[in-house]
């Protein structure tokens, strides 16, 4: 089996390499059906790789050991879910799934694109496959997911217990559909450029898909952050670890694509930033694969060694150069059809916006490789941490959400100062109500808090009186009731529409940001049972220990031997609120030097985090339970010198019965933090929002207005 | 399980050559394959792109109008200007459409 899906790599990489050929051939000697081979050549990379793939699922879920990725990443008592998508938790599966997200989207950009933009479309083709092709390689030559191991061992190593959450089973398609879905844009783009056709058609067949991979990327964004907070034991959603910021910066740069694409579609401006956005958004893709698979900045002195350091920088460098060499080269077909007609316009505004998401991108970026330029200046690693990214990325984030609330006020190519502020009116005043009341209940000493507290309150104001507004004037046109006008409003108006709700997302995002992150409240200490300690207006007490032992107890699935924790119980104003259940995982480490109970618990403790989650505040709680001391040490020993290691899950019953009876003190950590569920309710609307900016309108509504338009005569456009 | 294996790959590169191959197939059956393209359709293409762009240009300028972003001045010589720009755009459609059909 393992044979079968190595040969299907060598058929994907040769079918890959034709439809290069092909696509290139076709469009340089106008010959289309070679084109529409190579793009047929796309239908078949996706075919194969999907075959690849069902292998390498198969492998995994029949426990077959003999994959070396299977025996690396999962085992018999991994639950069958999690064996799924062990698939994508190593380093060589993951790979696999790139190359087929990869081959999957560019087929259905390919075939929809099929009849019309046929130069770009057949320089789009073979760049796609170059990117397909080079994956299939790196699997092929550096990482091949199927390598095996004879004689197969009897028993895999096991899913890291810290992938062990639902979240994470969908996070790494969600990135990698975001990240491969970013290629499309990115082979068009170049398609434009070498085919010199860069008026607003290319960039009309490209923008759903630029739009979905800034979605499936802002969900992957989300559900990492989720998983941080309620997996990992540091009690936070974003870290400004290098990881994550590899996923931000693309998704910064496709915002700004997508605010200023509106430009180039109805001015036929702003060409040269829309092609390089497009240009940087694909590299910063690829930029955050290498971060991420390639473990550079973890450890800079294995960049050398690193097998898929050196092939990534070479793709890199050749996407930097391309860019720029193409850009230059073009620049008098890129120019603007037309000028800025007003400071005062919604041009101006999105100017602005992509300025600032530009500049956010920057700040990220310098951040995240700081540490390889610093060694490659100074010869010393260091590294900049979240106070540094905090300091210049809070205050673009306070602009960023100013303008989201401008924008949609202010006209196209022109607006009057009279207009303007009649149309601010109601959401400053909002603002400054927002403002007063905040700053009366004792929150002014959190000045950028409260700013963006403000900031929020005039963006859902904004939004608030656009959907009133826009229900009047279609009330007052249509005579429609007004849950039907305002059905009526955004089913007309989906792009519009679908953006002010994204906007409003995105101000309820950073509400529930600036709030659990301003106003946290936070202790760490040792508790014994029945001490107490207070977190902000609550008192949390240590009420009890727990411990469970061997997966068959395990509800949540967490594959560990034994899990030590407590029960704690959280009340205000002697009011009893929730009852926290933290505990800590001990996993088998498989090291035999350990001991045979030794290893039973030796491996990676996981922490697991117990959440009472409120639409005003999450109380969190973790604990990390002190076996190494006294009896329970003693315990450990004994079993180690006297039971066989099949005899030594006793020792872990006689462990847990121990814990619970004479408890050592554990080490706690509780945060209450104020408004968080908004993030995830923000990030919702924002996927909403979205949804609705991106459908197509109904057939039956697409047919009229185009009939409409079809039915005027040319003169008729023309007012007398 | 091997001799399968085996036999799998054979269907598979059959059946990827007889996809792949089927466009090229095609045009050897039309005689010599398809002409080359004429700049026509691409500029059609460009030029339909931009008649919708327009559409929504005056469509939103009309919005905008509606709900108090623009005055009634601003928006009937912006109005008069889209469809200027709107009526060029569909000359050039027209035009294109007058244009003979490229020969054999």
């Amino acid at each position: 089996m393992a044979g079968f899906g190595f040969i299907c790599l060598l058929l994907a990489l040769a079918v890959c390499a034709y439809g290069i050929a092909a696509s290139i051939y076709g469009v340089r000697t106008r010959r289309w059906e070679y084109a529409d081979s190579g793009r047929r050549a796309m239908y078949a990379l996706a075919a194969v790789l999907t075959i690849a793939g069902l292998v390498l699922e198969l492998a995994f879920i029949s426990n077959d050991f003999a994959f070396n990725t299977v025996a690396d990443t999962s085992s018999r008592t991994t639950p069958a879910l999690y064996r799924v998508a062990a698939v994508w938790s190593s380093q060589e599966g993951s790979l696999l799934l790139w190359a087929w997200l990869l081959s999957l989207w560019s087929s259905l950009a390919l075939f929809l694109t099929r009849r019309r933009l046929r130069e770009v479309a057949a320089y789009a083709t073979a760049i796609l496959l170059g990117l397909g092709g080079f994956f299939v390689g790196l699997m092929v030559f550096y990482a091949n997911p199927f390598s095996t191991t004879t004689p197969a061992p009897p028993e895999g190593v096991g899913l890291d217990p810290l992938l062990r959450f639902p979240t994470m089973m969908i996070h790494p398609p969600m990135l990698y559909s975001g990240y491969t879905l970013c290629m499309i844009p990115l082979a068009f783009g170049f398609g434009a450029l070498l085919a010199r056709r860069l008026q607003a058609d290319w960039i009309g067949a490209i923008r759903r898909f630029a739009f979905a991979a800034w979605l499936f990327l802002g969900i992957g964004i989300l559900l990492g952050a989720r998983w941080s907070y309620a997996e990992l034991g540091w009690g936070g959603y974003w870290g400004w670890d290098a990881v994550e910021n590899a996923s931000l910066m693309p998704w910064l740069t496709a915002t700004a694509f997508l605010h200023s694409l509106m430009i180039q579609e109805k001015r036929g401006m702003l060409k040269v930033w829309n092609v390089s956005l497009v240009l940087a958004t694909g590299t910063l893709a690829i930029m955050g694969t290498f971060l991420v698979r390639s473990g550079v900045l973890n450890s800079i002195h294995a960049f050398g060694g690193s097998t898929l350091g050196v092939p990534f920088v070479c793709l890199i460098g050749v996407l930097i150069a391309a860019s720029i060499y193409l850009v230059v080269s073009r620049r008098e077909m890129l120019r603007s059809e037309n000028r800025l007609d007003s400071l005062l316009s919604r041009e101006s505004m999105f100017l602005a916006n992509n300025l600032v998401l530009v500049g956010l991108c920057f700040v990220i970026f310098w951040g995240t490789y700081f540490p390889l330029i610093s060694e490659a200046v100074t010869g010393q690693e260091s590294s900049v941490g979240p106070p540094w990214f905090d300091r210049y990325t809070v205050p673009l984030a306070l602009v960023l959400v100013l303008l989201s609330g401008i924008g949609p006020v202010i006209a196209w190519r022109r607006a009057t100062l009279a207009n303007a502020r009649r149309n601010f009116l109601a959401p400053v005043a909002v603002a400054l109500l927002a403002l007063a009341a905040l700053a009366a209940a004792g929150l002014a000493h959190k000045p950028l808090a409260l700013a963006m507290f403000c900031l929020g309150a005039f963006v859902l104001a904004v939004v608030a009186q656009e959907f009133v507004r826009g229900t009047r004037v279609r009330r007052a046109m249509a005579g429609e009731s007004v849950p039907r006008a305002l059905a009526s409003l955004v089913q007309r108006n989906r792009r519009r529409y679908g953006g002010y709700i994204v906007h409003v997302g995105i101000a309820v995002l950073f509400i529930g940001v600036a709030a659990s992150s301003s106003f946290q409240h936070a202790s760490e200490l040792q508790l014994s049972p029945g001490q107490s300690t207070k977190v902000g207006p609550y008192t949390v007490r240590y009420v009890r220990p727990t411990a469970s032992i061997t997966p068959k107890y395990d509800r949540a699935h967490t594959g560990s031997t034994v899990a030590f924790g407590a029960e704690v119980d959280v009340s205000k104003n002697g009011r009893h609120v929730t009852t926290l259940s933290p505990s800590e995982g001990y996993y088998a480490s498989g090291e035999v030097s350990q001991g045979t109970v030794g290893s039973l618990i030796g491996g990676q403790p996981v922490s697991h985090v117990s959440i009472d989650g409120g639409v005003t505040r999450d109380i969190w709680g973790a604990v990390e339970p002190n076996i190494e001391t006294g009896r329970l040490k003693k315990i450990v020993d004994a079993g180690n010198r006297t039971l066989s290691s099949d005899e030594a899950i006793v020792a872990i019953g006689l462990l847990a019965k121990e814990y619970i009876k004479k408890p050592p003190p554990a080490q706690f950590h509780f945060i209450v933090s104020p408004l968080v569920m908004w993030i995830w309710i923000g990030g919702l609307i924002v996927f909403l929002g979205g949804l609705v900016a991106v459908w197509p309108a109904p057939s039956t509504v697409r047919a009229r207005a185009a009939a409409r338009i079809r039915a005027r005569s040319p003169r008729d456009l023309v007012r007398a | 399980m091997a001799a399968l294996a085996v036999i799998i790959i054979f269907v598979l590169i059959g059946l990827i050559v007889l996809v792949v191959g089927a466009p090229l197939r095609r045009a050897a059956a039309e005689r010599g394959g398809s002409s080359e393209g004429s700049e026509a359709p691409l500029r059609r293409a460009e030029l339909e792109a931009a008649r919708e762009a327009k559409y929504r240009e005056i469509r939103d300028a009309e919005m905008d109008f509606r709900t108090g972003k623009l005055s009634e001045a601003d928006h009937l010589a912006l109005d008069a200007e889209l469809r200027a720009e709107a009526l060029e755009i569909l000359n050039a459609l027209e035009a294109l459409d007058a244009e003979p059909p490229a020969g054999d």
